[in-house]
């Protein structure tokens, strides 16, 4: 596992759903034919309120017209990240658009597992509130080993909880991985 | 110290005396469901990581059904189904439920039930959120996504956190202008939508017990709305009848420990209690209907697996029954089997059909719908600025289709009410 992790923050409010993360009209394209899943990245948050997408000021997109790919690796949430349906189409759709980790302050159960198990993202949550200390653009750093956020941008750090007992999953890559490094199923 | 229902089910299933909240188990799962939106990307992960010619762990412990994107012209949903057929094809499974056949169920939940698969003391995993709604059997259910349900179709396990409990108590007889479905809207206002997260959700009370098994899969449906692992009611003999109906298949019957231990509890009298909604958009966002009485609406709707069952059906015909509705109302039976009841059910000697059609409402072939918007020919489904006010259970910006639509939940009597008048209307006006 890299244990540093840097990019653009993109901040978002509390209860981010799945729908809102991607919306249940896009569910159906492959999520195995790599050219069919880039359109995952195209709507991954795209049914945000615009004013809330992209705090403080709101009003950003998340992915740019006719692209997959965002130019946000790191989202910042708040309460309940991940609320909603089962779809780990929502951690996929993150992926693909270029997310590495999100750090929040709670998350709903089955998005977590989602993320961990399938090992998409890394989600992380913050001691604190800290989706209205960070600006969408700021430049961000995440230590897990030091289990710390750094807003680069103003030199300040937050501490997060450690990750606990799903850290092997993670640090196997998924839940498949994990399995086989302990040889729970064959190699 | 003594253990709820959900801590001995969970035990027994990881082969463990005793469990406490907290701790991360293996568990033998006894029943795996899928349907047509996880189904397809279930499968591709099984293939990926257990090979192309590889069997399932077992055959008879896996249901589809397919549900959520039926009736629509859509290739890549069409796609989905066509994956779910081959695939059942391939591994030999019986428990396949293939559109436009005499078999097609309609939307999961509720098909399991009426099915058979729901059994008191067992563990079901589903690539659903509301698979939480089997619980109201007296059993452990949840939802995961499809790499969980990937390494369950080869392996029959999978890992949780054994959850801390919380516990429900409706105390009173229901009134006859209340349903489950205020019921849960009042817990929803108060613990919130993260209230419940990872934990487990028991219901109890004599209002609870005084409930039919649909009423009370309408309790056990919307726990994952508080955040709920699982929501959960003992089985009794009103449980026992309905399973027994359906199927010979065994089970056991888990009681919690009068020294049980609980996160919280709650305690409602259900005669205090009035008809509610959950305001845009959110589903705890709880206001009583008279607060929000008058406001316009576009559309009503009454469907899915919270509110689409035949008690929902019946609630709504007492009101709409010799009506006319104002706005466009959209009726989608949850299964094959509600919409046959359609034709039998009668109210003052009139079938739920004829009184569903002389009240000028549109009637749906069964499967999820407009509740979660869908592909763009979905039945139902929200557009523009509509208003809209459904017995469905989630109301996040979006969620029935457009954007810029508001959604109201409410109970199917609330539903019915405000159809007749085009505004939101409490039910005890018409009652």
């Amino acid at each position: 596992m890299n244990n540093k992790i840097t990019g653009k923050a993109f901040v978002l409010g509390n209860n981010i759903d799945t729908d809102q993360i991607i919306p249940a009209e896009h569910l159906v394209y492959s999520m195995t034919d790599s050219e069919e899943s880039k359109l995952y990245g195209k709507y991954a948050l795209s049914s945000v309120p615009i004013q809330e997408s992209g705090l403080p000021g709101g009003g950003i997109k998340f992915v740019d017209v006719g692209k997959h790919l965002s130019e946000y690796s790191i989202i910042i949430g708040g309460a309940n990240f991940g609320c909603g349906s089962s779809r780990e189409h929502a951690p996929f759709a993150m992926q693909v658009a270029g997310v590495k980790a999100i750090v929040a302050e709670s998350y709903a159960r089955i998005f977590y597992r989602n993320s961990v198990d399938g090992g998409f993202v890394i989600p992380l949550d913050s001691t604190m509130k800290i989706n209205d200390k960070i600006k969408t653009g700021d430049e961000i750093e995440i230590d897990l080993d030091q289990n710390k956020i750094t807003n680069l941008t103003t030199g300040t750090s937050y501490q997060l909880n450690p990750i606990g007992d799903v850290l092997p999953i993670i640090e196997a890559g998924g839940l498949f991985e994990y399995a086989r490094k302990t040889n729970m199923i064959s190699q | 110290m003594g253990m709820t229902i959900t801590e001995k089910i969970l035990a027994k299933s990881a082969g463990k005396n005793i469990v406490k909240p907290g701790e991360s188990i293996w568990l033998n799962v006894d029943t795996l469901m899928t349907h047509d939106v996880c189904g397809p990307p279930t499968i591709g992960i099984w293939k990926r990581e257990f090979g192309e010619k590889a069997k399932i762990w077992d055959k008879d412990r896996v249901v589809i059904f397919p549900d959520h994107y039926i009736f629509t012209a859509n290739k890549h949903a069409n796609r989905n189904v066509e994956i779910l057929r081959e695939f059942a094809k391939e591994q030999s499974l019986d428990n396949y439920y293939d559109v436009g056949t005499d078999r097609y169920k309609g939307v999961c939940h509720i098909a399991l039930a009426e099915e058979g698969y729901n059994l008191p003391g067992t563990v079901l995993f589903g690539t659903d959120s509301h698979t939480c709604t089997s619980g109201a059997f007296g059993m452990f259910s949840t939802g995961v996504g499809n790499t969980d349900a990937a390494f369950i179709l080869g392996t029959g396990k999978i890992w949780e956190k054994v959850p801390e409990s919380m516990k429900f108590t409706f105390n009173g007889a229901m009134p006859e202008y209340l349903t489950a479905k205020d019921l849960i809207l009042q817990i929803l206002g108060d613990i919130t939508t993260d209230g419940a997260t990872y934990r487990a959700m028991e219901f109890d009370g004599e209002a609870v017990f005084s409930l039919g098994m649909n009423e009370r899969m309408t309790l056990t449906n919307m726990a994952i709305e508080a955040g709920g692992m699982s929501g959960i009611i003992q089985a009794d003999e009103v449980t026992e009848a309905y399973v027994k109906e359906r199927t010979d298949k065994s089970y056991e019957i888990f009681k919690s420990d009068a020294d049980a231990v609980y996160q919280s509890k709650y305690e409602y009298d259900v005669s205090k209690l009035e008809p509610l909604v959950a305001k845009p958009h959110s589903p705890d966002n709880r206001g009583t209907v008279r607060s929000v009485e008058g406001t316009k609406l576009t559309k009503c709707y009454i469907g899915s697996c919270t509110g689409g069952k035949i008690t929902d059906f019946m609630f709504a015909a007492k009101l709409l029954f010799g009506q006319e509705t104002k706005v466009p109302t959209f009726i989608v039976p949850a299964s094959t089997e509600v919409a046959a009841q359609f034709e039998v059910e009668t109210f003052n000697g009139v079938t739920l059909k004829e009184i569903f059609t002389n009240a000028g409402c549109e009637i749906a072939q069964s499967s999820c719908a407009a509740c979660l918007g869908g592909p763009d020919d979905t039945f139902g489904r929200s557009v523009d600025h509509d208003i809209v006010i459904s017995t469905t259970n989630r109301n996040f910006p979006g969620r029935m289709g457009s954007k810029k639509s508001e959604v109201y939940l409410a109970s199917p009597l609330t539903v019915a009410a405000s159809a007749l008048t085009g505004v939101i209307t409490d039910p005890r006006d018409y009652l």
